[in-house]
């Protein structure tokens, strides 16, 4: 009686053993994943580091699925560069280019226009109504660099739900099952 | 341990790393080109110069563009986007940038050119202050490469001036 409760008690050790840690593992793939996305925050200092293009408004440059880096230093922001942008009453982030600039002299404030390089108008009929310029604080980040294609994995994503909990679904099986 | 899952994810990890290696390689080769682009721009004629009804200063002007851009291609280059803006200090207003003029260079064989154009987008003063002011013209691009870093960099031109009464 006393090996069969043995061997009973080690098979169960071990089971309770192996799913700690495949929950471990698990738990360390998702931190990782969350420090990686802090860590960027911190360095580029912006509050989204990378940003999916949604709208073909700047092709050829961007098409819809590419991916941005962006930077938000305190260097003021200057005609020409591609900056993220947040609309009051609009839940989407806009990517479009700088094409005029008014710093004040006193206060150092800017009015900023922007322009899709694909669009044919400025972008005043996309800002609040009224809205001539945007703000230093409208500004989330100018990009600095250009990652073609992989976006796309979001986009679709986001629209087709369905992918998404079959992939974290399969990921999910992939890590329980495995014996590492 | 040496299930197909297990092949197909080793093999899939591998190529990922390797293309974002190749990635980052191209990207860095970018950094070998030293450019040396050339630009002149004029004047022609300034086609009407007037105060809009709400206040702000406009003017209209006809310009002469003429550039050499090729040496900013390197084979990671998408196209070149460039645009000219007048750039001026006003008694408010530190600094002014209002782009007039843009274009987007899809190859190298067309970043050599020359072109007559009217200012493409409203040249508006932020107030009243156009009357006489010399102003900079400036060609700026903006380099969209293929995959990486994205450069930027301008030519400053100075010594234009408006006219002292609206026309």
């Amino acid at each position: 009686m006393g090996w069969i409760g043995d061997t009973v008690d080690s098979i169960k050790s071990i089971q309770i053993r192996q799913l700690l840690t495949q929950v471990v593992s698990l738990g360390m793939i998702v931190t990782s994943a969350l420090i990686i996305w802090k860590g960027l925050m911190c360095v580029t200092g912006s509050e989204s580091p990378v940003v999916v293009v949604l709208s073909g408004s700047m092709e050829p440059g961007f098409k819809r699925g590419d991916i941005l880096f962006l930077h938000m230093s305190k260097d003021p922001i200057r005609a020409g560069e591609i900056v993220v942008f947040n609309i009051d009453g609009r839940e989407i982030p806009i990517v479009h280019r700088v094409i005029k600039v008014h710093e004040r002299q006193d206060t150092g404030e800017v009015d900023v226009l922007t322009k899709g390089d694909n669009n044919y108008g400025d972008d005043r009929l996309l800002y609040a109504q009224g809205q001539q310029y945007l703000q230093r604080h409208h500004i989330m980040g100018r990009a600095v660099g250009f990652l073609p294609y992989v976006g796309w994995v979001t986009i679709i994503m986001t629209e087709k739900p369905i992918i998404k909990y079959i992939l974290i679904g399969a990921l999910g099986l992939l890590v329980i099952t495995s014996k590492d | 341990m040496h299930s197909f899952g297990y092949r197909l994810n080793g093999l899939l990890t591998f190529a990922v790393t390797i293309l974002a290696l190749m990635c980052v390689i191209a990207s860095l080769s970018d950094n070998l080109n030293i450019p040396s682009p050339s630009a002149e721009i004029q004047i022609m004629n300034i086609n009407w110069f007037q105060k809009q009804p709400k206040g702000s200063d406009e003017v209209s002007l006809r310009m002469n563009i003429s550039a050499d851009l090729q040496s900013l291609f390197t084979w990671n280059t998408k196209q070149v986007f460039i645009f000219v803006a007048a750039e001026y200090e006003t008694r408010k207003n530190s600094l002014n940038q209002v782009s007039l003029w843009d274009a987007i260079i899809p190859a190298k064989e067309r970043a050599k050119f020359w072109i007559r154009s009217s200012n493409k987008y409203r040249f508006v003063d932020h107030g009243k202050n156009l009357r006489g002011k010399e102003f900079n013209l400036t060609l700026h691009w903006h380099v969209m490469p293929k995959t990486g870093k994205m450069f930027a960099d301008k030519i400053v031109m100075s010594g234009y001036s408006l006219p002292e009464e609206y026309i």
